[in-house]
C-alpha cells in the first residue's frame, strides 16, 4: 500500500475527532449555522480535508461506508478511509449508514438511501456532502428545530432538484436521511427537520 | 523505551475509549435529528452502578473536550453525594475545569433539575435518565412501545392524565410529565419537577438525555418546542409554593423542604444552591436566613457550598443535615405521588 494511504490521518485522534464531533454536534443542533472545523485530515483527492475529517470522527467497523463513484473509482481514497477508519464499504446505498459524496451535482435520489423504518427512524444514513461552499449557491431559507426564526444557507454544488427532494425527505418523517455539508469554511448540517424554502418562493 | 508503569495504566481521555464515542456520538446525531426520539445505544458499563447517572456520564464523556467547563448539579445541589462523584470523576479522567456557577459552565450534567438561571446557547444540558420511555408504566412491551411511537398513538399517555383528574380532582402528575416534543413524539423529560417543564420549551441550549441502564439517548434541539400534555380544561400548571426561600426570599423558583428537627420544624430552600448563593451574595435575604452571614465567596471550584457553613452558623436551630437526603423527600410538601420506581437515577 502507498504511504499516501496512511499519512494524512489525525495528529492528535483522541482531541482531534472530539472538537470535530462538537462542530458536527453543533451543527446539528442549530441547522444553518457553520461551525468551522480546521484541516485536521489531508486525505487523498478527491476527498477534501473537512470530509475525511468527518468521516473519521463518526466511521469505524460497524458502519458501512457508501462512496460516490468518483470516490468509488480513487484507489488511494479507499485505502486511506480503509487504513485510517476501517470502516466496510457499502454494497448498496440502502445498507449505508455514511455516505461520502464528493460530487453532490451527480448524486442520486436520496430516496435510495437507508431511510430507517418507522419504529427505527435512526436506522437511515447520514450523508456527507462535500461542497465548495456554503455561502455561495442560491439562498435556501431554513426553518425548524434549532433555529430560532429563519437561517440562511446557500452552499453549492447540492443534488439536482435538491429544494424538491428535501421536501420529500422532510415528509417521510420521522424516517429520512440527514446531511452533513463539508465545506472548506467548516461544517453545516441539515437534518431531516429541518424546512428549506427558497427565496423566491 | 522506558515506559513507566504510570505511563501505561492510564485511561483513554474522557474513560470511554474511542470506539464507543463514536459509537455514543453517532446516536447523538440520530438523537438531534429526530427529536424526542429514543435511539438505542451500547450502554457501557460505567464504573459506578446503574442509577447513578451512567447514561448522563456516558453521554458527557461522549462530548466532552479539554475547553469545556463542567458543572454537575443533583436535585439542583452542586453539593450533594452524586453531583460530586460525578464532578470528581470527570476532573480525575478529562482533567477538564468544573464550576458550580451556571452561566460560566459549556456542560452542565444534571440529575432531574434545570438550573434557575436562564440557559444560553452553546451551553449542552445533559440529563441522567432513569426510564426513559414514557408509557413504560402503562404498556410493559418494548414492541409496543416502540409500536407506539411508530404510529404516534399516544391516546394512553392522556387516558393516564384523566385518571388523574378523574380521581383528584386535578392532573396530579408532578414530575416526569410528559411533554410532546415539536409535534410529534411525546418524551420523558427525566424525573424534573414539572415545574421545569416550560424551561424546556424553546431553549437556547441543546439538551441531551442519557439512559445508562436502559442503553437509550435522546435530545432536545435548541429552539424546539416542547409542550406538556394536559387538556383545554385542565391546562397544564406548574408548582406553585406559598412562601418563597427561606434563606434568599427567591420567589417563582423550586423550593426543597429541608426538615429541622423532630418537632415538626422545617424551612423550604431553593433546590438549585447555585442560585440561592447568588442571590444571597447580592444582599438578597430569606427571613430564616443567618444574621451576620460569613461573607465568604462561593468557589468557584468543585467542593461543598459555602451555604452548608452559613446554616450551621444560624442562631435559632441546628439543621441536623442541610440538604434532604438522597432518594428522601424531596420537597414532600409539593409531591402528591412520588413513586419509588421513578426514584431510581
Amino acid at each position: 500500500m502507498e504511504t499516501q494511504a496512511i499519512d494524512g490521518g489525525f495528529a492528535n485522534p483522541v482531541f482531534d475527532a472530539q472538537a470535530v464531533f462538537r462542530a458536527v454536534m453543533d451543527a446539528m443542533a442549530r441547522p444553518g449555522t457553520i461551525q468551522p472545523c480546521g484541516g485536521l485530515t489531508v486525505p487523498p483527492a478527491p476527498l477534501s480535508p473537512v470530509a475525511g475529517a468527518v468521516a473519521l470522527t463518526f466511521c469505524d467497523n460497524d458502519t458501512p461506508l457508501w462512496l460516490d463513484p468518483a470516490l468509488q473509482a480513487s484507489a488511494a481514497a479507499k485505502h486511506w478511509l480503509g487504513f485510517h477508519s476501517g470502516s466496510p464499504l457499502a454494497h448498496t446505498p440502502a445498507d449505508a449508514q455514511f455516505a461520502l459524496v464528493s460530487s453532490p451535482a451527480e448524486l442520486i435520489a436520496l430516496e435510495n438511501f437507508a431511510q430507517g423504518t418507522q419504529e427505527y427512524p435512526d436506522r437511515s444514513t447520514t450523508l456527507i456532502l462535500q461542497v465548495t461552499s456554503l455561502s455561495s449557491g442560491e439562498n435556501l431559507l431554513l426553518e425548524g428545530p434549532g433555529i430560532e426564526k429563519a437561517a440562511m444557507l446557500a452552499p453549492t454544488p447540492l443534488p439536482r432538484h435538491f429544494v424538491e427532494q428535501w421536501k420529500q425527505n422532510r415528509a417521510r418523517f420521522p424516517r429520512g436521511v440527514d446531511v452533513i455539508l463539508a465545506a472548506p469554511e467548516g461544517i453545516a448540517c441539515l437534518p431531516r427537520t429541518t424546512r428549506i424554502k427558497t427565496m423566491e418562493a | 523505551m522506558n515506559i513507566q508503569a504510570t505511563d501505561i495504566a492510564t485511561y483513554n481521555f474522557a474513560y470511554l475509549d474511542e470506539q464507543t464515542k463514536r459509537m455514543i456520538r453517532r446516536a447523538i446525531l440520530k438523537g438531534i435529528a429526530i427529536p424526542g426520539y429514543q435511539v438505542p445505544f451500547a450502554s457501557r458499563e460505567m464504573p459506578m452502578p446503574y442509577g447513578w447517572g451512567t447514561g448522563g456520564v456516558q453521554v458527557t464523556a461522549s462530548i466532552i473536550g479539554p475547553d469545556d467547563i463542567l458543572k454537575v448539579i443533583d436535585q439542583g445541589a452542586d453539593d450533594t453525594t452524586n453531583a460530586v462523584s460525578i464532578r470528581a470523576f470527570f476532573k480525575k479522567v478529562a482533567d477538564v475545569a468544573v464550576t458550580t456557577e451556571t452561566e460560566k459552565a459549556t456542560i452542565i450534567q444534571t440529575r432531574h433539575r434545570i438550573p434557575e438561571a436562564p440557559l444560553h446557547a452553546g451551553q449542552v444540558l445533559v440529563y441522567q435518565v432513569p426510564i426513559p420511555e414514557p408509557l413504560r408504566f402503562l404498556e410493559p412491551r418494548e414492541t409496543e412501545t416502540r409500536k407506539m411511537h411508530a404510529l404516534e398513538e399516544y391516546g394512553l399517555m392522556h387516558v393516564k392524565l384523566y385518571e388523574d383528574i378523574a380521581r383528584h380532582g386535578h392532573i396530579a402528575t408532578t414530575y416526569a410529565y410528559p411533554v410532546k416534543v415539536e409535534g410529534r413524539y411525546v418524551m420523558d423529560p427525566s424525573p424534573t419537577p414539572k415545574f421545569d417543564n416550560p424551561k424546556m420549551n424553546m431553549s437556547p441550549a441543546l439538551q441531551l438525555f442519557g439512559a445508562g441502564r436502559e442503553k437509550r439517548i435522546y435530545a432536545v434541539p435548541p429552539f424546539t418546542k416542547v409542550v406538556s400534555l394536559d387538556f383545554e380544561d385542565h391546562p397544564f400548571e406548574i408548582q406553585k409554593f406559598d412562601q418563597p426561600c427561606a434563606l434568599c426570599g427567591a420567589e417563582q423558583v423550586y423550593l426543597d423542604e429541608v426538615i429541622l428537627d423532630d418537632k415538626g420544624g422545617h424551612m423550604f430552600v431553593c433546590s438549585d444552591t447555585d442560585h440561592c448563593e447568588k442571590r444571597r451574595e447580592d444582599g438578597h435575604r430569606g427571613h430564616m436566613a443567618p444574621e451576620n452571614e460569613s461573607r465568604a465567596s462561593p468557589s468557584s471550584s468543585a467542593g461543598p457550598s459555602p451555604r452548608k457553613d452559613g446554616e450551621e452558623e444560624a442562631p435559632t436551630l441546628t439543621p441536623p443535615s442541610p440538604r434532604p437526603l438522597r432518594g428522601e423527600g424531596k420537597g414532600e410538601g409539593q409531591h402528591q405521588t412520588f413513586e419509588k420506581s421513578r426514584e431510581a437515577e
